[in-house]
């Protein structure tokens, strides 16, 4: 276990290292920052690239860049020479919101129409749930954010005369400070979009291992042992279906994220997505790399999550 | 019970089709994409207009559905039925070649990595966990530029915009998902006994891997071109939608840019141009999932479907 957790910074290092390398070639940092101020002199450029270790030898330029990321000395947004800790905490702060929402939603719809759908394998709900999932899975979130805005913001306000719920940002434009009401009324709908999708993955998910679980020994011996069927059900049944959801779940976060990323762009939702688009169009490396970092260090974490969770869950496994 | 016994034998390849047939979904999804993909060979005759030619003389833009024009015009008053077939035919085009790329490349690397495991099997599952894990818009996205900005990969993958830059870029990502299917199959059957037996015999590992490996995995196989092709198909449109996709050129489109466009289409209220563009995604992406479902019940032997 030990041993892991001690590899997670290496290969930490080691991926932004990769991703360094890629945004120095993709998006040639040096280029955009003379686009973005055209006048800059050339001690400015100079300065530039001395802070951001955007020296032409890769190795020797991401330890400069990394010392400078660890010491916390980070360089301003090449945009306005903004600090990028202020605008990245804010975004991951709407982002870690939504994602949970989101995934909150669509883990306990998910899994309870799994079960649902198990109870009864090729009934009538078994194949409705099945063909639900599937349309589900094949809605990229963008195809349906377009429709919730097409409904909610054009057509609902004409057939019903009001907006029933907002479909851009976090508050109205104008408004100041916190006012919670009207922040989860602009979260309802970014949240059921990225939420239809996790609710066709873990329906698809909690029935297949359900299914795997009803059908072995011990059920048997717990319904012999005259146990009740809801006893049955939820004490030995779900209990060890859930195990291997658990572990797709600390996986699967790299794709939610991913959705959170499209839906946010499309709701103008001021979060990590919207970041990230409007500093790779850019390419404003200052902002990017911090950015990098943060998901790099959450999907290592996840991953290592689903390891340990796996071999808590379940005693058979050890971790060597 | 007793019936069993007499019952005729048959050929695994014919059981395979008897299930793919009583999925009733992917029976009628197979049903969808066959007109899908003659309508859209046969655009000559299926298409009413021009990629770019105008349905009327202006006043044209943004005209609700009617006769002269099925589903609506766009901005500039183009018949969006018709584009649509020419953007279906590009997106088709990109999801089966990168789709059969990914399989190719995939295939190769997944049956060695399986067959040969050690340090060469541990350096590709590594590589393919971390990209998978990764949200997959900024790898598209980050890896997308770094192609484009090497200089000497240009002869292969063209311009930055161009259809076969996007297939390029496809197919460098497909073939991970493949890789894994493979070696996971080719790790099942690697302990069997015919394989045993092949080796046993003398044979070499290139005719194992040739003769008893592949043409068992086809099942697989199969089940992860469909994946690939509507995964390409969807990233495709991803990319368009953020302004990343590939210019299709003049006398083209693709579906991508068409659902690109539904973005701007929405806050004014031009359904039309919004709904269908989505639609016609949904209904590929719906049909060739259900194929693919279907496809891994059929070949999978193990499964056992009563009736």
């Amino acid at each position: 276990m030990l041993r892991r957790l001690a590899w997670a910074i290496p290969t930490l290092v080691f991926v932004t290292f990769l991703v360094y390398i890629a945004l120095r070639i993709g998006t040639d940092p040096v280029a955009s920052y003379k686009r973005i101020n055209p006048r800059a002199s050339k001690a400015k450029i100079a300065q530039y690239i001395e802070v951001n270790g955007l020296d032409p030898n890769f190795v020797r330029g991401y330890f400069r860049w990394l010392g400078n990321f660890v010491t916390l000395d980070w360089p301003r947004s090449i945009k306005g020479s903004r600090e990028v800790w202020p605008q990245l905490k804010d975004a991951l702060a709407n982002t870690i919101r939504l994602g949970v929402a989101a995934s909150g939603v669509g883990i306990v719809i998910g899994l309870a129409l799994g079960v649902f759908a198990a109870l009864r394998p090729g009934g009538r709900r078994d194949v409705a749930v099945n063909a639900a999932a599937f349309v589900g899975i094949s809605i990229p979130p963008y195809v349906s954010a377009i429709l919730f805005q097409l409904l909610f913001a054009v057509y609902w306000s004409r057939w019903f005369g009001s907006t029933l719920f907002p479909t851009s940002g976090v508050y109205p434009p104008g408004q100041m400070g916190f006012d919670l009401g009207l922040m989860v009324k602009h979260m309802v709908l970014p949240t059921f979009v990225v939420a239809i999708q996790i609710i066709a993955v873990y329906s698809r998910y909690m029935r297949s291992s359900l299914l795997d679980v009803l059908s072995s020994e011990y059920m048997r011996t717990a319904r012999s042992k005259g146990i009740s069927e809801a006893r049955v059900l939820f004490r030995h049944g779900l209990r060890n279906a859930l195990i291997p959801v658990v572990t797709i779940a600390a996986l699967d976060v790299g794709a939610i994220v991913g959705g959170l990323i499209i839906t946010e762009n499309v709701f103008s939702y001021p979060g990590m997505g919207k970041y990230f688009l409007s500093a790779f169009g850019e390419g404003d490396f200052p902002l990017l790399m911090p950015w990098m970092v943060i998901i790099v260090a959450s999907t290592l974490f996840f991953n290592l999550l689903a390891d340990i969770s796996y071999a808590w869950l379940d005693p058979r496994i050890r971790l060597g | 019970m007793a019936d069993d016994i007499t019952l005729p034998t048959i050929s695994p390849r014919r059981m395979a089709f008897d299930r793919f047939v009583s999925h009733r979904a992917a029976v009628v999804s197979v049903f969808v994409m066959v007109t899908l993909v003659v309508f859209v060979a046969l655009s000559p005759f299926t298409a009413r207009y021009g990629v770019n030619e105008q349905v009327q003389a202006p006043p044209n833009y943004f005209l609700p559905p009617r006769a002269n024009a099925w589903l609506g015009t766009d901005d500039i008053g183009r018949d969006l039925y018709s584009r649509l077939i020419y953007g279906v035919r590009v997106s088709l085009v990109i999801g089966l070649f990168s789709g059969l790329i990914s399989v190719a490349i995939g295939c190769v690397i997944g049956a060695v990595a399986g067959f040969r495991g050690g340090r060469f099997d541990d350096v590709v599952m590594r590589v393919t966990d971390l990209f998978l894990a990764f949200p997959f818009l900024v790898t598209l996205l980050v890896m997308r530029n770094m192609i484009g900005g090497i200089s000497w990969l240009k002869p292969v993958t063209g311009e930055l915009n161009s259809v076969r830059f996007i297939i390029v870029l496809f197919a460098i990502f497909g073939w991970m998902g493949v890789a894994r299917i493979v070696r996971g199959q080719v790790l099942a059957l690697k302990e069997r006994e015919f394989i045993e037996a092949a080796r046993a015999a003398g044979a070499s590992r290139w005719y194992i891997v040739q003769r008893h490996l592949l043409p068992n995995s086809i099942g697989p196989i199969m089940v992860a071109l469909t994946f690939s092709i509507v995964g390409a198909i969807i990233s495709e449109s991803t990319l368009a939608f953020f302004g990343y996709g590939p210019q299709a050129g003049d006398g083209s489109t693709s579906l991508g840019i068409l659902v690109g466009q539904a973005k701007g289409a929405v806050n004014t209220g031009f359904w039309h141009l919004a709904l269908f563009p989505c639609l016609t995604l949904v209904v590929i992406a719906l049909s060739i999932n259900f194929i693919g479902d279907a496809l891994r019940d059929a070949t999978d032997p193990r499964l056992q479907r009563d009736a």
